[in-house]
């Protein structure tokens, strides 16, 4: 629990306008009494109703993200504060004058005055709940763009990963003097690399067939640079190339591949990315595999992966859940012959003729 | 002096064969070994060539070039002079500051001909003022060493300190699993793909590497003496000095010796 002094004023403040409002309205309709008994009534029972609330809140419901009590509470409160804001306030006001309202007013204008405190009190609570309640949606909004924003950047950080791009660079510098038909090749490739994935994020869907040929572009500016250490097949159906897919999904998992798999290993290794159909019942399933001949996972690797780590293969779970939703699943095995297996599995809405 | 001769440890096989060219043009003297793609094999091409100098890649596959130099600085003979050390990295800016002082250079890639004429230049005269590996060659790789993430001295004690170590009884093949109190383990010692405990007439084996058992153990009972070994300090019974002036240690309770590596020998110095 803390108090904000300047928040606490600012409330008061707020209350204070909103009762002189309302003693000026009455003044309005009841010019007989001087301005001084409808504002000094309403002043002193806003002041202890609002008191109760502001310092209450906190006691009812300590933990409410609104700053207001939630559920029952909050209407206990209320209610609460303003049948005691009314007793209290009426005898603060009856002292500063010194007569006593309870005797001296009649039932219907002891009703009047009870029914225009229960607006009033409503009236400004409700303003209090809801301000809170939008500023609370504001601030969570606000916090999803964020971590959102975060998590791009963070994406970006590994594709553009300045110890990949100086390297890459550096290779290109010497085949431009030694092999410049290579060089070129190898410069398409970053282009479509790069160009992939700054502006991965515009489109929400490619077709696989552009998926894998993004892949290929990762994985031929690799081979550029690891030599004979990498080998790499990649399996696509000709039925299967039209699959629409988020871009990039599979990008992480062969990035993976090449950093935990064949990197580490003095003598590199195989990578081997496959897509293929399984039936289910009446589902059918969209089954790509990830395959490495790495150092393959250190058992536990995927639980206590530090920062960093495992944030790849966490994206793509994330993404798969935004894009096909649960059922569809992200899968890493110890391959039986070293290395890494991945398999991303979920449901195909339009799948090809079983011909093909 | 004979003709200089320089070994290369780079991963990537067209930024190798540029950097010879390159050398080749810069310094037409020096004799280029075959070139090698990871760090264990340029510690092992290094022993036995003993080059004047070594290029090493930060990031290679196995042991990185940092970690090369250290354990080569441990095996090597006290008699030769160490190698010029040149580092080369695409990016690492970290490892550039922590290693700066050390090393004779360090090279970007892609490496410029003008900046590689500056280096060739730095080489050339660390190498005429060269005189056998002193006592200060290791001072500055015992703090290369101790500026690389996970070595010994960059982490101080966990906080809870490892009271008791599963491990499996050697020759039971994994079968027997025995919970060994630290308290008992006088030493630690890396063999192939496990690590040997060792305890008064027993010894265990335990999968985990030893760089990740260090930041666990309590560094004040336990000294690193060499790259793959760390011994309980109270156990150490004497300390000698063998023919080719290597120390050895004996420790109470095991027939065993221990050779300590010269980035270590200063914690047996004689007071």
């Amino acid at each position: 629990m803390r108090f904000d002094g300047l928040a606490v004023l600012r409330h008061y403040l707020q209350v204070l306008a909103f009762c002189l409002a309302i003693s000026a309205l009455q003044y309005f309709f009841l010019p007989a009494r001087p301005y001084e008994v409808p504002m000094v009534y309403s002043v002193s029972i806003g002041t202890v109703t609002w008191a109760i609330i502001e310092f209450g809140r906190h006691l009812v419901d300590p933990h409410s993200s609104t700053g207001w009590p939630r559920g029952w509470r909050g209407l206990l409160l209320t209610a609460g504060a303003m049948a005691v804001g009314y007793v209290v306030g009426m005898s603060v006001a009856d002292a500063w004058f010194g007569w006593s309202s309870w005797r001296g007013m009649s039932v219907r204008e002891q009703r009047a005055s009870w029914l225009i405190s229960l607006v009033a009190g409503a009236v400004i609570s409700y303003y209090f709940y809801s301000r809170g309640h939008s500023a609370e949606l504001a601030r969570r909004a606000d916090q999803a763009q964020r971590e959102a924003a975060e998590a791009r950047l963070k994406l970006l950080e590994v594709q553009l990963e300045p110890h990949m791009l100086f390297n890459t660079l550096a290779n290109l510098r010497i085949l431009i003097a030694t092999d410049p038909a290579r060089a070129e090749t190898m410069l398409d490739h970053l282009v479509a690399y790069l160009r992939a994935t700054l502006g991965g994020s515009r489109v929400a869907w490619h077709a696989l067939a552009d998926e894998f040929a993004r892949l290929d572009d990762y994985l031929a500016l690799m081979a550029v640079r690891m030599g004979e250490r990498l080998h790499y097949t990649l399996e696509l159906p000709a039925a299967l190339r039209e699959v629409p897919v988020p871009p990039l999904l599979l990008q992480p998992l062969v990035e993976n591949s090449i950093r935990h798999g064949l990197e580490p290993q003095v003598d590199g290794g195989r990578i081997q990315v496959s897509a293929s159909t399984e039936r289910h019942g009446p589902q059918t399933w969209m089954r790509i595999e990830v395959r490495d001949s790495g150092v393959g996972m250190a058992p536990g690797a995927l639980e206590s992966a530090a920062p960093g780590q495992g944030f790849g293969t966490r994206q793509v779970r994330e993404r798969l859940l935004t894009a096909y939703g649960a059922g569809s699943t992200i899968e890493l095995v110890a391959n039986s012959q070293g290395g890494t297996l991945a398999t991303l599995r979920f449901p195909l809405k339009n799948p090809p003729p079983p011909s093909a | 002096m004979n003709t200089p001769t320089a070994l290369i440890a780079e991963d990537e096989p067209l930024l190798a064969r540029a950097l010879a060219t390159e050398l080749h043009r810069a310094w037409p003297a020096l004799q280029l070994l075959p070139t090698v793609g990871d760090g264990a094999s340029a510690v092992r091409e290094a022993l036995a060539r003993r080059p004047d100098v070594l290029f090493l890649d930060i990031r290679m596959p196995g042991m990185d070039g940092l970690a090369a130099a250290a354990a080569l600085a441990e095996d090597w003979p006290g008699d030769a002079p160490f190698p010029a050390l040149v580092f080369a990295t695409a990016y690492d800016q970290y490892a550039v500051q922590a290693f700066e002082a050390q090393a004779v250079d360090y090279l970007l890639k892609p490496v410029q001909p003008a900046r590689l004429q500056k280096t060739v230049e730095r080489v050339q005269a660390a190498l005429a003022r060269r005189s056998p590996a002193t006592d200060s060659t290791f001072e500055q790789l015992r703090s290369l060493l101790n500026a690389l993430p996970g070595s010994a001295a960059s982490h101080t004690t966990a906080a809870t300190p490892l009271r008791l170590i599963p491990a499996s009884e050697a020759g039971s093949n994994g079968a027997v699993v025995r919970m060994v109190p630290i308290a008992e383990v006088l030493a630690f010692e890396a063999a192939d793909k496990y690590l040997r405990v060792l305890t008064t007439g027993r010894e265990y084996l335990i999968r985990t590497p030893l760089k990740e058992l260090l930041p666990q153990l309590d560094m004040q009972q336990f000294w690193q003496i060499h790259r793959g070994t760390v011994v309980r300090a109270d156990a150490v019974e004497t300390v000698e000095r063998d023919d080719s002036g290597r120390l050895l240690l004996r420790l109470r309770g095991l027939t065993e010796r221990f050779g300590v590596s010269r980035l270590y020998a200063h914690l047996f110095r004689a007071l």
